[in-house]
């Protein structure tokens, strides 16, 4: 149940609350954003139906090569 | 999106824990983690480099008590349209079941998000809709950010949502296994941040670690929590970096604070645990399923109700035993005719442990 997915807001209305989010595949639907501040471009991780928190992107894209630093970090 | 898969890195990760030559029992509370573990076999690769790790309380479904299910249940049967996510309406009471209810009857709505719920009593304002609302700190927000939405009379909310620390807390006080270390939910985290686990490390000197949901995430949790116990650094790290930070998410634990207080909740399998359930505050006690329908809800016993006849899931949730050992694992119980929720829902280890040894 705290499955959450990660997708990108394409599309925001600030007023309602609401967003349209982008999953792999193409797949989009409507999110309500009322619990975080996000802008269009911004990945979020859905959970039943709300964007709970803000992927941070560049944190996601060097993850692997956090990994391999600490692992050898320990070698030294 | 953001998948994290490389084979080198993961055999990298297992030959340092296996170089350790630690016998450690680490616990999870999150069945998204016991899926990815048992998926992918990370449980018995782990195992073979003297890893067990088992899983705690970390399915909201299945620690939802049977207290909890008699009151949804008498609501259905007082003809209230009840909504709640799938897995709840399966989960067997001592009378009954919502699905069972349902095919007699009874006004049962499976939803995917408390929106679902109230755009229903949006559209039937002739009929009193009650969402039963289960989960962690995860879902609590959604919860609070519809009553914050002002929803119509006709709305209210059995609130049956509970906090991770402090039964994790619960867990170590009642000292009934040893634990070296907690993997702590991802997701949970987004919202609650690092500083909330703080007080376990201090008090238990028992090391932590924030993970995501990847079988990466997962390895690298293991062997972090390893390095900690092998160099004698006790404390709360976070592997989750991409999705969790320090603080958590602000905006929403302001919205929690709001909308809820925290009380002293049961949980199934364990005793009354401090704080660790959230009520709707005084202001909101016209959404409050408990308050509203006072008058039906008191008929029932004020005491527990039984956990159903040799169901041991109180026994797999304190992490005492793994499903496997329960007696009626893959006999009397199975998740087509499950005995208690743990093998209901899809984050039971029941449920995962025999979807998975079936394939």
């Amino acid at each position: 149940m705290c499955l959450a997915i990660p997708g990108k807001i394409i599309d925001l209305d600030t007023r309602k609350q609401s967003a349209t989010v982008e999953y792999g595949g193409g797949t989009k639907r409507k999110t309500n954003v009322s619990l975080v501040e996000v802008k269009i471009g911004d990945y979020v991780l859905v959970h039943a139906g709300f964007a709970i928190q803000v992927i941070d992107e560049k944190e996601a894209l060097e993850t692997l090569a956090l990994f391999r630093e600490m692992l050898s970090q320990e070698d030294e | 999106m953001f998948a994290l898969r490389d084979k080198k890195l993961a055999d990298d990760i297992i030959s340092k824990i296996t170089k350790a030559k630690m016998q450690l029992r680490f616990m999870h509370v999150c069945g998204t983690h016991q899926d990815t573990l048992v998926k992918h076999g990370l449980d018995v690769l782990l195992r073979k480099c003297g890893i067990e790790i088992g899983q705690g309380p970390g399915c909201p479904v299945c620690v939802t008590t049977p207290k909890e299910i008699e009151e949804i249940l008498l609501l259905a049967k007082r003809g209230m349209m009840i909504t709640t996510f799938g897995d709840m309406t399966r989960v067997p009471g001592v009378t009954s079941s919502l699905q069972q209810m349902k095919t007699e009857g009874c006004d049962v709505q499976i939803v995917y998000s408390i929106e679902d719920a109230l755009s229903l009593a949006e559209k039937q304002k002739e009929k009193d809709v009650v969402f039963m609302a289960v989960g962690f700190e995860t879902t609590a927000p959604t919860t609070a950010s519809v009553i914050l939405q002002d929803p119509p009379s006709n709305f209210s909310v059995l609130c049956c949502h509970r906090l991770i620390p402090p039964a994790l807390h619960a867990i170590l006080k009642m000292g009934e296994i040893k634990i070296d270390g907690f993997i702590e939910p991802g997701h949970v985290s987004t919202i609650i941040g690092i500083n909330p686990y703080n007080f376990i490390s201090k008090e238990y000197h028992v090391p932590q670690v924030i993970a995501g949901f990847e079988p990466l995430d997962l390895l690298m949790a293991a062997w972090m929590l390893v390095r900690q116990i092998k160099e004698g650094n006790i404390e709360v790290e976070n592997e989750y970096t991409r999705a969790v930070n320090s603080q958590g998410n602000i905006k929403a634990q302001k919205i929690l604070k709001q909308v809820f207080e925290p009380i002293d909740v049961k949980w199934r399998g364990f005793p009354k645990i401090p704080r660790s359930g959230l009520k709707l505050r005084k202001k909101y006690d016209i959404y409050d399923a408990r308050i509203k329908y006072e008058d039906e809800l008191c008929k029932l016993s004020k005491e527990e109700y039984p956990e159903p006849i040799g169901c041991l899931c109180g026994e797999v949730l304190r992490g005492l035993i793994s499903s496997k050992q329960c007696p009626l694992f893959s006999r009397e119980c199975t998740p087509e005719t499950p005995v208690g929720p743990c093998m209901v829902s899809s984050e039971g280890s029941c449920h995962i442990e025999y979807l998975y040894s079936k394939k």
